[in-house]
């Protein structure tokens, strides 16, 4: 006999546990016992991400273990997104994110871009050495609710604010929250180039981006 | 242990150098340029910098060769002259040391992922004998593997670095969790001392990491797990915003001040990471000789 409740108890854990084979077994599974794929994200598989989070914040899980859970998310995830799309469900947000210009350092922006992923937003990832100018397309034509913005170097930091300036410039910085982090990227920093917010780290970030898009 | 680290080793503990890339930055290196390839197109500004730790009394320097793999140059566009990119930056230090110092050569992470499926393990063992071979070619005399918060890579890394015959350091950055002693990938300093120990590196170290302070607990933990040389070379805090440029606010005498705690918790090489400079060197050495 099937037990939705039971089996989807069980995808939870194969997220938290990083098992993205069970997680996508479970996920077919579920559909097609016709489970409403919207109810097996927000009930089960988002918060699963949000205790691989908690985890993380309290030092039990380090970056493999995220990144391991992050890469069971994002396949339950791909068997639910057709059919999220064909009922019109729309993603909580959307996030162009990428490597600010003069930087081509990126594991931070990927394993920023994994967890957002895992919390349930779209992500519009533009890369590395990232200029102004595509973060401000990324609002303009593809309709970006939320702009993060990574560096690694101290030398690089100064494009986020040129950024952040050409979002101004480009008359979209009302339309968006521009969140910031990095190695040398601290919160004083974000406020004084006038980001919204700053994250300390992966898990911290898709807490941060919730709360902005939620205002 | 290996007749060139008990030379150094047998009188006391070893100075080493400072930072290379925030002194670059100073003689014009731009955001978005890879300091490496300077080694091809400015070896006149690499060779000050290494000349410049020589004269601040650095018993070993490195080489401008820290994101010299061709995964990492790759990025840059210069994938290619990844060999010749380090054979030209072992020379460079090689002509600066004069004899006065010794040349450890510097081998930084690869900047891809193991783990995302990013980079093979296979594709990275080659990058680093590449990078390997052309540091021996350039005449380094030890290596060093630094900044590594990935056990796997940097176990890759020593063993492409032994495979030449050389004496190899194995240092990880240790910034991570609420006490900032893991590596990003959560590596603790115990195992990093047992499982590169076990690898086969000759010294087990900490570089990098959130400032100097924090790494006096670390070494104490290595010292504690491995009976192999420590080799110690934190950053100068961390930086802070002033005029939207970053700049590390330490002083060379607050760091240096750390020196003799440091030489107790074991470290048997001491220098600095990121913010550090010559004058830190110096005033490290002062410290080292008054045994204070």
């Amino acid at each position: 006999m099937f037990e939705p409740m039971e089996d989807l108890k069980q995808l939870y854990d194969a997220i938290v546990d990083g098992n993205a084979g069970r997680a996508k077994t479970l996920t077919t599974g579920a559909v097609a016992e016709g489970m409403n794929p919207q109810e097996i994200l927000n009930k089960y598989m988002i918060p699963a991400m949000d205790e691989v989070g908690r985890r993380f914040e309290i030092n039990e899980y380090f970056v493999p273990e995220l990144l391991i859970a992050a890469r069971a998310m994002k396949g339950a995830l791909e068997i639910l997104k057709p059919l999220l799309t064909a009922t019109g469900a729309k993603p909580v947000g959307k996030v162009a994110i990428g490597t600010v210009k003069g930087d081509l350092h990126d594991i931070g922006k990927n394993l920023v871009s994994a967890m957002l992923e895992g919390g349930g937003f779209e992500i519009i990832d533009l890369g590395v050495d990232v200029t102004p100018d595509k973060f401000v397309a990324a609002v303009k034509d593809r309709g970006a609710d939320v702009v993060a913005l990574s560096a690694l170097l101290t030398t690089t930091m100064p494009s986020m604010k040129t950024t952040i300036e050409g979002l101004k410039e480009a008359g979209v910085r009302d339309r968006v929250k521009v969140i910031i982090g990095g190695a040398p990227v601290t919160q004083k920093y974000a406020d004084e180039i006038g980001a919204d917010g700053y994250a300390d780290n992966a898990s911290a970030a898709v807490a941060l981006t919730r709360g902005l898009v939620s205002k | 242990m290996n007749a060139l680290l008990t030379e150094l080793l047998d009188s006391g503990p070893v100075l080493t150098d400072g930072s290379w890339g925030v002194y670059l930055q100073s003689l014009g290196l731009q955001p978005g340029e890879s300091p490496d390839v300077w080694n091809l197109t400015h070896p006149e500004m690499i060779a000050q910098v290494a000349r410049s730790y020589v004269e601040a009394g650095s018993r070993v320097i490195l080489t401008n060769t820290f994101g010299a793999s061709r995964i990492m140059l790759a990025r840059y566009g210069y994938g290619e002259r990844a060999y010749d990119i380090n054979n030209a930056g072992a020379q460079i230090s090689r002509a600066a040391a004069e004899g006065k110092a010794r040349v450890f050569a510097s081998i930084g992470p690869s900047g891809a992922m193991l783990l995302s499926g990013d980079v093979t393990e296979e594709a990275l063992s080659q990058a680093f004998s590449e990078q390997a071979r052309g540091l021996v070619d350039g005449g380094a005399e030890a290596f060093v593997i630094e900044t590594m918060s990935d056990l796997q890579e940097a176990k890759l890394a020593v063993a492409a670095a032994r495979a030449t015959g050389l004496p190899v350091v194995a240092s990880m950055s240790f910034d991570s969790g609420k006490n900032k002693d893991r590596t990003m990938m959560g590596v603790t300093p115990e195992q990093a001392a047992e499982e590169l120990s076990a690898a086969g590196a000759d010294v087990i170290g900490a570089n990098c990491g959130q400032g100097i302070e924090g790494y006096i607990p670390v070494c104490s933990r290595l010292r504690a797990a491995t009976a192999k040389p420590i080799w110690i070379k934190p950053n100068a805090g961390l930086p802070q915003v002033v005029n939207g440029h970053a700049v590390y606010k330490m002083t060379p005498q607050e760091f240096s001040s750390y020196t003799q705690d440091l030489v107790k918790a074991g470290a048997n090489f001491i220098g600095g990471c990121c913010g550090s400079s010559p004058e830190f060197i110096r005033e490290i050495a002062q410290h080292l000789n008054k045994g204070e």
